[in-house]
């Protein structure tokens, strides 16, 4: 018995020695290996507001200003929507042509694409260059992991969130980020700038 | 070579006779009602945990070593930077061999949430909540929840005056406790699965500045069972992490939903 034990222990290893052979490189769609820190790295499907389902990584390629909020939210989340809208004014034409922008559902339950197109008609947004998007429940705490975005839901079913807006680079890096709303984030505008050269 | 004969032999022990580590079982917790350190609205701290079952003592380095092998994306400088900072599993002697001081009884740390995460899903779980976590830890060994035992909140308190060189015991060498859960203290600190939850507030809904923003949750913290030190170290420690960040001290164990409460 004992030495079966200690057989199907080697065979183990040996199945094991072939596994680690296989070094994982993660690949975006293009093919093209991403920066270690990039956000794009969290592979997970997220769903737009008319239904379609991507990766984290649909506007690869251009920076990206993402956020999290919830539809239902009565304060911060317009804000939060009209403070990026606000933010994007201050960009030229063709400045503005090139950045996307991506804000994801904390609350993914009841933020269906239904909701989400309501939202998304509410504040007329561009819809070439922006998406309203909802995760998988249990992937929300990994989005805002990545992100930094600290996010709860309280007794009422409403949700308390950092207010945190995230510029990404074109790979998908983090590159600035700003909690200011209201008003365009003086230093946060120059980094949008930035990545845009 | 040292360490590769290390290796293999850790290995082979994993592989081929599992039952010569306690694997970590799944221990049911009857659900409840408790008051917590956290409020959950402003001024309404009595908290609802249902049922749920958790592992009976912490993920050990050898529970994570099997883990790392059957998934290499996960292995010491394989891991990608998004997930885990420079010093994930650095006590480890290689990615895929423990070392002399991080023996395979002793709680895996150096783990970022990610990690941690990836590993109960791995075991079809989750990470606990919070609330889940603070409910198991409010017991000793003959209480439910002894957290008015002033002793017993001393003895806990002890335990983090420790210099951080301190040698970290093997999991299970002290009593469990209420619930026949082993180490929910005086062994390492522990992920939950909100960590990213503290510091936020229903006062964030109000508009104000960006550091009144992030300021309103902190206080609303510290309102609740001051005399708490132990727990509310806990909360302050977790809620200063990233996802990504790993700490010397810090380790976890997983959960899973249990059975609605009849």
């Amino acid at each position: 018995m004992k030495n079966r034990t200690w057989i199907s222990g080697l065979a183990s290893i040996l199945t094991l020695s072939t596994l680690l052979l296989v070094v994982p490189i993660t690949l975006s769609a293009n093919g093209n290996a991403l920066p270690p820190q990039s956000v794009y790295n969290l592979q997970v499907a997220i769903e737009d507001q008319l239904g379609e389902i991507t990766g984290l990584d649909r506007y690869k390629g251009q920076p990206v200003l993402v956020s999290m909020f919830y539809t239902s939210c009565p304060h911060v989340c317009p804000m939060l929507i009209s403070t990026i809208k606000l933010t994007e004014s201050k960009l030229s034409v063709e400045e503005r042509a090139q950045l996307r922008v991506l804000t994801i559902s904390i609350d993914p339950q009841r933020d269906t694409p239904e909701n989400l197109y309501q939202i998304f008609q509410r504040h007329s947004v561009d819809s070439d260059r922006w998406s309203m998007v909802r995760p998988k429940p249990g992937d929300v705490r990994k989005i805002a992991g990545v992100l930094g975005i600290k996010y709860k839901q309280l007794p009422d079913g409403e949700f308390s969130h950092t207010t945190k807006i995230v510029l990404l680079d074109r790979d998908g890096t983090q590159v600035a980020s700003t909690d200011q709303l209201g008003r365009p984030d003086a230093a946060f505008l120059e980094a949008i700038r930035t990545s845009l050269q | 070579m040292r360490n590769l004969i290390y290796s293999i032999t850790v290995v082979a022990v994993l592989a081929g006779s599992a039952q010569l580590a306690q694997a970590s079982e799944f221990v049911p917790i009857s659900g409840g009602e408790f008051r917590s350190v956290i409020p959950e609205a402003e001024g309404d701290n009595l908290i609802a945990v249902d049922n749920f079952s958790v592992q009976d003592a912490p993920i050990t380095n050898a529970e994570f070593l099997r883990f790392v092998l059957l998934h290499p994306e996960w292995q010491r400088g394989s891991a990608v930077s998004l997930f885990v900072d420079e010093q994930y599993l650095s006590r480890w002697a290689g990615p895929i061999s423990l070392a002399a001081e991080s023996g395979p009884q002793q709680p895996v740390t150096q783990v970022s949430w990610f990690a941690a995460n990836a590993y109960c899903e791995s075991q079809n779980a989750r990470l606990p909540s919070w609330y889940e976590w603070e409910y198991l830890a409010a017991a000793n060994d003959d209480m439910a929840d002894a957290r008015h035992l002033a002793d017993w909140r001393q003895s806990i308190l002890s335990w983090y005056s420790r210099t951080g060189g301190d040698q970290i015991a093997d999991v299970r060498s002290e009593p469990a406790n209420y619930y026949q859960v082993f180490d929910t203290h005086k062994l390492v600190w522990e992920w939950v699965d909100d960590f990213n939850a503290f510091l936020v507030s229903g006062d964030n809904r109000e508009q104000g500045g960006a550091d009144q923003l992030q300021f309103c949750g902190a206080g609303a913290i510290s309102m609740e069972e001051k005399e708490n030190y132990a727990i509310l170290m806990r909360v302050a420690m977790l809620s200063s992490l990233e996802a990504r960040y790993t700490t010397r001290n810090l380790g976890f164990r997983c959960a899973r939903q249990g059975e609605d409460r009849q």
